[in-house]
Formats: C-alpha cells, structure tokens, sequence
C-alpha cells in the first residue's frame, strides 16, 4: 500500500508539471462537449428540394408551398428539365427532387389520386428515411386539407382508423443535445483515461525508467494499480466537469444519482484504464499504443450505440457487444441522466462491467513483464 | 588461471561468493548472445566487465539483475537463485543502466524520496540518507532542482547513489561513465572505490580500457565468450602488454 502511495505521488507530479497535460484535462471536455454535442444532431433542417413542377397549376402551388412553409425544406431551384435536376442530385446540391407531373392537377379531380415522384439522394440512408417520412407528414398533412376543401367537411367521412397520440417520454422535446450530451461524455472520458494512461506507461519503456523499476522489488500489480489511480481521477474529474458543462450549457436534466453514476463511472473507467495498459505492456512505443488504442476505441464507439441504436443492429453484433464495455456505460449514462434509473435497473450492466473491468485488469498484471 | 587465483584467496573469500554463473547461454532467437558463460565474482570486489560493443556484457549483466531470463545455466546472485528467487534478488541489487535513469522531470528530492519509498526506506532512514549523499556529493544547494536542470555528469552520480540508496549488497554498473568528461569520471571512480570499500561489491561494463585498470578483476568478453578473467596485473602479464588497451586488442585480434 505504501509503495502505491509512493507511486501516486509521484505520478502526479509528474502529470502536473507536464505542459500539456492540464490543457489536455480542461479544453479537451469544453471543446468537445460544446462542439460536438450541438453538431452531432438527428434534427433535419435545410432539406434542399429540386422541384421539378410540369403542371403549375393552382393545386401544385399549393402543394409546394406548404414545403416552403415548413421549417425543414426549402426549395433550392426548380426547373421543367429533369436531367439538370438530377445533375443537382449527383452533385449533392439537392438532397430531393420532387416531379409533379402534367397532369397532377387533372388527374386529381378526375380520379382522386394522384401520383408524385421522389428521388431521394440516400448515400445517407439515415438522412433520406428521415426525408422520407417528412415529407410524407406534410402531404398527409396536405391530403386532409385538399379532402376538407373539396369535398366538404360534412361529405368527409373518414374510414375507421387508429390515432396514435405520442407523447416522448424522458426527453419531451426530443432535444437531440439531452440525447447526444451523455454519449459524447462518456466517449470523451474513455478517449482521455484510457489513451493517457497507455501513453505514460509506455512512455517510461520509451525513455528507459521502467528497467529501474523493474530492478527495484516493486510487485507487478502495485505498479498497474498506481498507473491505473492517477487517471482514474482526471477522467472522473472530466465527468463531473462534462456533466457540469452540459448543465450550463444545454441545460441538461439530470434525472438520477449522481452518487451512481460516478460509481459506474469508476468501474467503466477500470476496465478501459485496464484495456489501456494492457496495451501498453505489450507495445514498445507510443505510436504503436496510439494505433492500437484507436482500433478497439473504433469498434467501441461505433458498436455502443452512440449514433445507431444497438437494438437494430444485426443479433451477431448485438453479441459482440456484450464485451464492449462503452455500450454498457454508454447505456448506464443515458438511463441514469435521462431517466432515473435506479441500480436495480442496472444490474445486468454492473456485472458485465465488474467482469470486463477484471478481465482487463488482470490481463494488464499478467502481461506487464519484470523480466523480458 | 582461475585455480591459480583461487589458491591465493583466503578460504572465506572463496566462501564469499556472491555471484555464481555456471555454463551461462542467452540466445535471442539463432543468435547466442553469451556462449557458456562460467564465472564468479567475490563479495566486495570490483569487478569489471569488458568487451567490444556487442560482446554480450549488457545482456549477460541484465541477466544476473533479472531484468532478462537466461536462455540456460546456473547461476545465483547474493546467494539466492535466478528463476526462483529473484524478487529477493532485487532486494539485496542497485542497477545503473546505460540509459539514464532519474525522472528528468523531478527535482532531486523527490527522485530519492519515490525510489527510497519503493524501496520500502522508512521516512527518518531515507532523510538520514539523503542528506549523507548529498553532502558526499555536495548537491545540497540542488536537491530541489529538476533533474533536467544538471549536467550529465552530476546526474551520473546522483543516478549511482540512487542505486545505493537502499544499502544493497552488489551494484550493477552499466557503462556508467559512458559520455562524461576525465574529471568527473575519476570523481565516479572515486565513488565506486568507496562503495567498494564499505563492502559492496561492484560489477561494471565498460569500453574504456583505462578504467579496467582500477578493477579488481577484469573480465574480457569477445563475440559473447569469456576470453580472459583475471587481475589486470596478471593479463598484463599474461599478454605481454603495457596495459590493458594492449590485452584488449590483442584478445580481439586473435578472434579475427
């Protein structure tokens, strides 16, 4: 215990006289949380439609105008030429085009149905399945105005059909920020504590420190846990100063236990911290950790539901990610932040983060070498 | 040779073999770094280990300080065995590696208070023995300055007391005076004399020939054999030479 402490002590230290440490501490989290958060939207705003409109007529207009009305579209040109149309498409200036065709007007009256075409650019499919269903709001919202008009609201009987009234429950405004702020948290305080951390402990191999310590009686797991501590602490540190920060600046509810979320912080954060070490002990430079720690930090990320919901990912990765420990506290962080939830809500996530966090850790004792 | 030394020393100090290498053999994959090393190295002695860049001490010296396992052979180190007891090794060893050790980005102090602490040293016993180093070494007025701070050749000293801080019985000295002015490497010798001197036992690599001539016993390795191992009087003798840079490159000549 004692020769932890020594270790501590001298690790930070170390961390405090380095130049670029403490600017790594504070503007990495103020940077990203204000950056990142707000760019990282699901909103759709400024769809940019080609409007291709052959029959000009009244009806058209109209129909046009309620996307000219609506905050997310606007008519970026319009034109009678679909292939300049679908040039503008290929160039990525419109993100749409719609074709009214001659005889939209006509056809209506006579037939009462009428057909409209759609061509959506869905190299984003994400974008284009939001586009989609935009779209089909206005002209469904457009439909009961054109029945109303012309057939008269008493003539209009509807067919029997289900309402659904949706409320949004934990984040009543879908505030994308509210969703965003705590998964870019808990990136953040996985990049800074496991990337820090690998790098010092390669850095002393780099410079040739470890081989005195290696001759020292200094037992293999003081030495991990006293490398482990000090980062421990700066990412915790950089939780509480990201969760701060979302409160002033998105005004981010937080629903839960703070006492539990720093709890589940600290055992997230030994088993990254662990996975970064264990890198380490088996590179030889600080490149070689950077590369590696990027690889697993990829998959991660892009596994732990950040940006894609992991239920509709395919069942084997579904799998997969019961080892990736950024999908459990990426889930811990939103349920606790947004909805409160309990520790009893979170058992599943504590043991598989208590054996992740074991697994790593002791990976990472096991492969630090006294003796090559 | 050796047996012919042997019956010059006294029976405890045949007794007082504190390290023992027998038939050692490092092999990095088919390259063999030490071809059947035999040697012994007598308590308070200083023992130099000489050769070419290249001829294995290093690799030999990390050996017998645990920092790199044998490939094969026999050896103890203050009396306790290599692959079975080696953190009591690292009790009784100080090791001064080639590469400069001290955390260049703490002061003095706190270097000698973060390896005193590994060392498990009490508080009163490490202030006790700093403050003895730092006046031997009349580094008083700079305790508190960072390491990066002093020339190399204070450093150097500071590192090897660093090393002894924790009062063990052999010192592993790799190439220490490797870039440091004349002057300041007869101070370092001077260390090393006085280390030797209070009982500790000294084994140091080094390329300089002059400085084989204050050892004890000098080892020369080429191509990671043993060539020679004895006084630096009887190799003189023994090779008909002036001094030892002769023995030196007579040695590696006859190799080629």
């Amino acid at each position: 215990m004692r020769t932890i402490l020594y270790i501590l002590q001298k690790e930070f230290i170390q961390i405090f006289r380095n130049k670029t440490m403490l600017p790594m501490i504070f503007m990495v989290p103020l940077i990203q949380m204000l950056i990142l958060v707000f760019a990282a939207t699901y909103d759709l705003k400024n769809v940019d439609i080609f409007l291709v409109d052959k029959n000009l007529s009244e009806t058209s207009r109209e129909l046009v105008s309620h996307f000219e009305g609506s905050p997310f579209f606007n008519i970026y040109d319009a034109s009678f030429d679909l292939a300049k149309a679908e040039n503008s498409l290929k160039s990525d200036d419109a993100d749409l085009i719609m074709l009214i065709p001659e005889n939209f007007e006509s056809d209506l009256i006579r037939d009462d149905e009428v057909g409209l075409q759609l061509l959506v650019n869905a190299i984003d499919g994400n974008k284009a399945q939001l586009i989609f269903s935009y779209v089909q709001g206005i002209l469904s919202s457009y439909n009961k105005k054109v029945i109303a008009e012309w057939k008269g609201l008493a003539e209009f009987n509807p067919p029997l059909q289900i309402k659904a009234k949706i409320s949004y429950w934990f984040n009543s405004e879908l505030d994308y920020k509210w969703y965003m702020a705590p998964g870019i948290l808990a990136i953040l305080v996985t990049i800074i504590g496991m990337f820090l951390c690998g790098m010092n402990l390669v850095r002393e191999k780099e410079i040739g420190t470890i081989e005195q310590l290696n001759v020292t009686p200094i037992q293999k797991y003081q030495f991990i846990v006293g490398k482990l501590i000090p980062f421990l602490v700066i990412a915790l540190f950089d939780l509480a100063f990201g969760l701060l920060l979302a409160k002033i600046a998105f005004n981010l509810p937080i629903a839960g236990s703070l006492a539990l979320l720093f709890g589940f912080g600290t055992l997230y954060l030994v088993g990254v911290l662990g996975l970064g070490l264990f890198i380490s002990t088996v590179a030889d430079t600080q490149q070689q950790v950077m590369f590696v720690s990027f690889f697993f930090m990829m998959i991660f990320i892009l596994m732990g539901g950040i940006f894609t919901p992991v239920d509709s990912m395919p069942d084997w990765a579904q799998t997969l990610d019961r080892v990736n420990p950024i999908y459990y506290f990426m889930k811990i962080m939103r349920n606790v932040v947004m909805k409160g939830s309990g520790f009893t809500d979170l058992i599943e996530e504590f043991v598989s983060l208590i054996v992740i966090g074991l697994v790593f850790l002791s990976l990472s004792i096991w492969r630090y070498r006294k003796t090559s | 040779m050796k047996d012919e030394l042997l019956k010059t020393e006294t029976v405890t100090e045949t007794n007082n073999k504190v390290i023992q290498v027998k038939n050692l053999v490092k092999k990095f994959g088919s390259f063999v770094a030490n071809k059947s090393l035999t040697f012994d190295v007598y308590r308070g002695e200083i023992f130099g280990f000489l050769g070419a860049n290249g001829a294995g001490k290093t690799t030999a010296m990390r050996i017998l300080c645990g920092l790199s396992s044998p490939t094969s052979g026999e050896i103890t180190v203050g009396g306790y065995d290599i692959y079975k007891e080696t953190e009591k090794i690292k009790k009784n060893i100080g090791y001064m590696s080639q590469k400069f050790s001290l955390y260049e980005d703490m002061t003095v102090s706190e270097n000698i208070r973060f390896y005193g602490g590994i060392y498990g040293l009490s508080i009163s016993k490490r202030k006790e023995r700093e403050a003895e180093m730092l006046a031997k070494l009349k580094m008083d007025e700079v305790k508190n300055k960072l390491i990066s701070s002093l020339p190399l050749g204070w450093k150097q000293k500071l590192a090897f007391s660093v090393a002894m801080l924790h009062d063990p019985q052999i010192v592993f000295l790799d190439e220490p005076t490797g870039g440091v002015d004349p002057v300041t490497r007869r101070q370092f010798w001077d260390l090393i004399y006085e280390a030797a001197a209070n009982g500790k036992t000294i084994f140091v690599t080094t390329h300089y020939m002059d400085e084989a001539e204050y050892c004890d016993r000098v080892t020369i390795m080429v191509d990671g054999r043993i060539d020679a191992l004895d006084t630096p009087d009887k190799l003189k003798k023994q090779f008909n030479a002036q001094n030892m840079d002769e023995v030196f490159l007579k040695l590696a000549r006859g190799v080629s």
